[in-house]
C-alpha cells in the first residue's frame, strides 16, 4: 500500500463538490487529469490498492439505471480503501415514496463522506449539494451533465495527442438529450480545442453556439477535420417523441462506418461514451477497429473518478484538520 | 347603523377616473361618497400618506380546498388574500374533487363565509373533471354563483370543445378563462426554452406553446362572439395578437403575474423549484413586452396566479416538483417595484389593472367606490420598505422566489362591506 502524492501540476483543488465543468477553470481540470495520470501510472506499476482514502465512506447514489458509471466508481472507491455503499433506485426506499431529500439525508446520517449521485433530472445533485454535509459528486444528472465522462473523455484524447489546444473536436449525435456532449464542450473549449457539434436539426439545440462551439448538420462535411470524433449514444429512452424518421436514416446520415473512416484523417480518434449501439451511432468495424479508443475511455474512467474522489477528499482533509 | 370616514388619503379610483385627496365616507356595509358624508363618523381611519383605493380583486388563485388541504385551506387562503390587500378572490376550480358542480361550487361560498376574511367568487370548470371531454354543467354552476369557467391549468385542447363552451356561456354572458398553451408542445417541460435549457439541460416549454393557443383562442372567440381570458401572459408573441384581436373588437382578455414581470429563466441557473412556474418564466424581451401591453391596455388584469404547495411538494427535484408560487402576499409589492418604482404605470393604471378590469371580466359589481356600491376598501402605504420573509405568511403555502427581497409598499387597513379585516 502506499499514498498517492498531493497536487502535481502546483495548483490546488479548493471546490468541496464535483458538479460539473462549467464551473471549473483549465487549471482544475488539468489537475484532474494529472492526478489521474498518476493514479494510472501507479496501477501500471503494480500499484493498484492505494491507502489515501482509508476509514471514509463513499455512497453510491443511483436513482437512474447505471451499470458502467456506479461499477467505475464503486472499483475507484476501493482501490483508494474507502468503503462503499451501493444505493439503486430499485433496491432502496424510493420505491415507498420517501422523498429525495429523505433518502440523501438517511445516507449522510451513516456518515458517509462523499456521495456520488447519478439522477433523471437535471441539476439534482446541485439541490444535494445544498442540502448535505459530504461531498457530491455528480455521476450524471438528467441531459446536463456528466463530468466525470467529460473528464475521461478528455483525458484519453490529452494521452494519443499530449495537448487538447488546437484540436479540432466532434460530439456527433443526438446533443440535445446529451449530458455527455455539455460536459465535454465546457472542458474541451477551457482546453483550447475546436468544438464542432454535428448532428440532425432536431437533435441539436437552439442557442447552443452560444457555448462556443460549430454547429454541422452533415457529418460528411466535416470529417476531414476532426482529430478526435466523439460518438454519442442515440437515447432511446429519453426522446418523447420522434426525432427522426428510422434509424436506418440516423445511420445513413450520422452513423460511424468503415467508409467514413477512410474519407476521415488517418490518425483520426473515435471516441464513444456507451453503451454503444452498435450498427446506429457506429459499425463494429470502427467500434473494434485500429482508431478506436472505446476500451481506453473505460480504462481511465477509472483512474479520472480515483482522482477525482482523492481531491475532494483532501479538501475535506484540510476543512477539517 | 355604523359611519366610517377614511380620512386624508390620496384616493384613488380609476373607475370614476378620480386620483385627488379626499375623504372617503363609508356607511355600514356601502360606500356612501368621497367628501361627502357624516360630519361626524362613528370610526375614523387617518390615511395621510396612503393611497385609498377599491378593495384589489385577484381573479386566479388556488385555494386547495377540498382535497388539498396541506396546501392551502380557503381560511388560509383568504387570510394571506387580506393580508395582501385583496378584498376578493376569484378561485380556480382545480380542486379535488374539481368545481364542475352547483353543489361543489356552493361549498367554496360556504367555506369562505365561515372563514369570514374576503369575499371569494367560485369559478366553475369549463369541462367535467378538467378531462377536456365533456362541457360541466355549465348553467347548473351559474346557479350556484360561479362567475366564469375555466380548467385551471388544463388548457382546453380541444378546439370544438373550446367553440361550444365560448359559445354555451355566452348565453349567461360569462367568460372562459384559458391556460393558453399547447399540451403537446409543453409536455414535460420545466421552463423557458431557450439558452438556459439548453444550457442546464432542462426540457423547455417553447414561447409558440402560448402564441399558438392564443391565436386559435382569439379565432374562436371571434367565431363564436364569447368572452375568452387568457391567462398568464408571458409572451410578445401573446401580445401581439390580443392587441390586434381588440383592435378588431374581439372579446378577450390578459392578465399577466407579478412574477413574470419581476424574473426571467436566467434564474433557474440555482435548480431552485421555486422558480418553476407555469407558464415558465421568460426572458427580459418578453418582459419589456408584456409592461408595453400593461402601458397600453392590451393587458387588462395583473393576477397572482397563488399556487401554494407544501414544502414536502416543492422540496423535490424539478422534475417531480409542482409548478407554481404563492403570490397573493407579494403581488402589491412586487408590482409596486417592476411597474410604479420604474415608471412604466401610474398609480391609477396600476389600480384598474387590480380593480375595475377584474371586476369587470368577472361581471361583479365590484373594484370602484361609486356611492351605493359595497364598502370594499383597500388602504396602501406606498412607502414603508420591508423584506419578504415566508415564515410570516397567512397562506399555508412558503413557495415563493421573493424570500428575503427589499420591497417597499403593502396593504395597510383592508376594509371589507365596511368592516376592518386586515390592519398593519
Amino acid at each position: 500500500m502506499t499514498t498517492a502524492t498531493a497536487s502535481v501540476s502546483g495548483v490546488r483543488w479548493t471546490k468541496k463538490h464535483l458538479l460539473g465543468l462549467e464551473e471549473l477553470s483549465a487549471d482544475e481540470i488539468s489537475l484532474i487529469l494529472d492526478q489521474a495520470a498518476e493514479f494510472k501510472r501507479l496501477a501500471a506499476e503494480g500499484e493498484t490498492k492505494l491507502a489515501a482514502l482509508k476509514g471514509t465512506v463513499v455512497a453510491n447514489l443511483f436513482f437512474e439505471p447505471s451499470t458502467r458509471t456506479r461499477t467505475s466508481f464503486s472499483l475507484a472507491a476501493k482501490r483508494l480503501s474507502a468503503d462503499t455503499v451501493d444505493f439503486t433506485a430499485s433496491s432502496s426506499s424510493l420505491s415507498k415514496g420517501e422523498t429525495f431529500y429523505d433518502t440523501a439525508q438517511n445516507i449522510e446520517a451513516m456518515g458517509v463522506d462523499q456521495v456520488v449521485v447519478r439522477h433523471s433530472t437535471s441539476g439534482a445533485p446541485h439541490l444535494l449539494s445544498k442540502l448535505l454535509k459530504a461531498s457530491v459528486l455528480n455521476a450524471g444528472d438528467g441531459t446536463h451533465e456528466h463530468p466525470t465522462q467529460g473528464l475521461l473523455d478528455i483525458f484519453t484524447i490529452r494521452e494519443h495527442r499530449q495537448k487538447l489546444a488546437g484540436l479540432t473536436v466532434a460530439l456527433v449525435g443526438d446533443i440535445l438529450h446529451s449530458r455527455v456532449a455539455r460536459s465535454n464542450i465546457w472542458g474541451l473549449k477551457k482546453l483550447g480545442a475546436r468544438v464542432i457539434v454535428c448532428g440532425p436539426s432536431t437533435l441539436i439545440p437552439s442557442h447552443v453556439e452560444r457555448l462556443g462551439v460549430e454547429v454541422s448538420n452533415n457529418l460528411d462535411e466535416i470529417l476531414g477535420e476532426c482529430d478526435c470524433i466523439n460518438l454519442l449514444r442515440i437515447q432511446f429512452e429519453r426522446q418523447r417523441s420522434a426525432f427522426f424518421p428510422s434509424i436506418r436514416e440516423y445511420a445513413h446520415f450520422f452513423g460511424m462506418n468503415g467508409d467514413r473512416i477512410r474519407r476521415s484523417k488517418s490518425d483520426v480518434l473515435i471516441l464513444a461514451p456507451g453503451p454503444i449501439n452498435r450498427g446506429v451511432e457506429i459499425t463494429p468495424e470502427v467500434a473494434d477497429g485500429p482508431h478506436s479508443v472505446i476500451l481506453d475511455q473505460v480504462t481511465n474512467g477509472l483512474a479520472i473518478r480515483m482522482a477525482c474522489l482523492y481531491l475532494l477528499h483532501n479538501r475535506r482533509q484540510e476543512e477539517s484538520p | 347603523m355604523s359611519t366610517t370616514l377614511i380620512r386624508g388619503g390620496r384616493i384613488v379610483d380609476p373607475s370614476q377616473n378620480i386620483d385627488r385627496v379626499g375623504n372617503l365616507f363609508l356607511r355600514n356595509d356601502r360606500i356612501e361618497g368621497i367628501d361627502t358624508g357624516a360630519a361626524v363618523a362613528d370610526h375614523v381611519i387617518d390615511a395621510t400618506g396612503m393611497i385609498v383605493c377599491p378593495g384589489l380583486i385577484d381573479l386566479h388563485v388556488s385555494l386547495r380546498e377540498p382535497g388539498d388541504e396541506k396546501d392551502e385551506t380557503i381560511e388560509s387562503g383568504t387570510a394571506a388574500a387580506l393580508a395582501g390587500g385583496m378584498t376578493s378572490v376569484a378561485c380556480m376550480p382545480d380542486t379535488s374533487p374539481v368545481v364542475d358542480n352547483r353543489a361543489a361550487a356552493e361549498f367554496v361560498q360556504l367555506q369562505c363565509a365561515r372563514a369570514g376574511h374576503c369575499n371569494v367568487f367560485p369559478l366553475g370548470a369549463v369541462t367535467k373533471n378538467h378531462d377536456g371531454q365533456e362541457l360541466a354543467e355549465i348553467g347548473q354552476l351559474v346557479e350556484g354563483g360561479a362567475v366564469g369557467f375555466t380548467d385551471a391549468k388544463n388548457p382546453v385542447a380541444n378546439a370544438e370543445i373550446m367553440r361550444r363552451a365560448l359559445e354555451y356561456t355566452r348565453m349567461f354572458g360569462r367568460p372562459i378563462f384559458n391556460h393558453p398553451q399547447v399540451p403537446e408542445l409543453a409536455a414535460k417541460g420545466i421552463m423557458h426554452e431557450g439558452y438556459y435549457s439548453m444550457q442546464l439541460g432542462l426540457r423547455g416549454i417553447p414561447a409558440g406553446a402560448e402564441v399558438i393557443m392564443v391565436a386559435r383562442d382569439i379565432a374562436l372567440a371571434e367565431m363564436t362572439g364569447g368572452h375568452v381570458h387568457l391567462m398568464t401572459l408571458s409572451t410578445a408573441g401573446a401580445v401581439e395578437q390580443i392587441r390586434r384581436a381588440k383592435a378588431k373588437g374581439i372579446r378577450v382578455t390578459g392578465e399577466v403575474t407579478p412574477h413574470h414581470l419581476a424574473l426571467t429563466d436566467a434564474a433557474l441557473q440555482n435548480y431552485d423549484t421555486n422558480f418553476k412556474v407555469d407558464p415558465p418564466l421568460r426572458t427580459k424581451d418578453h418582459i419589456d413586452a408584456l409592461i408595453e401591453g400593461l402601458r397600453d391596455g392590451t393587458i387588462d388584469v395583473i393576477s397572482s396566479d397563488h399556487q401554494p404547495f407544501a414544502e414536502e411538494k416543492k422540496q423535490n427535484e424539478l422534475d417531480s416538483a409542482p409548478a407554481g408560487v404563492v403570490g397573493l402576499e407579494t403581488l402589491l409589492p412586487i408590482c409596486i417595484k417592476t411597474l410604479i418604482e420604474t415608471g412604466h404605470l401610474t398609480w391609477s393604471k396600476l389600480i384598474a389593472k387590480l380593480t375595475i378590469n377584474p371586476a369587470t371580466i368577472l361581471g361583479i359589481q365590484k373594484g370602484t367606490l361609486k356611492s351605493g356600491h359595497d364598502a370594499d376598501v383597500t388602504i396602501i402605504d406606498p412607502v414603508t420598505a420591508w423584506r419578504i420573509d415566508p415564515s410570516k405568511f397567512k397562506s399555508k403555502g412558503r413557495n415563493t422566489p421573493f424570500a428575503g427581497w427589499e420591497v417597499k409598499g403593502r396593504a395597510h387597513t383592508v376594509i371589507v362591506a365596511g368592516k376592518v379585516r386586515h390592519h398593519v
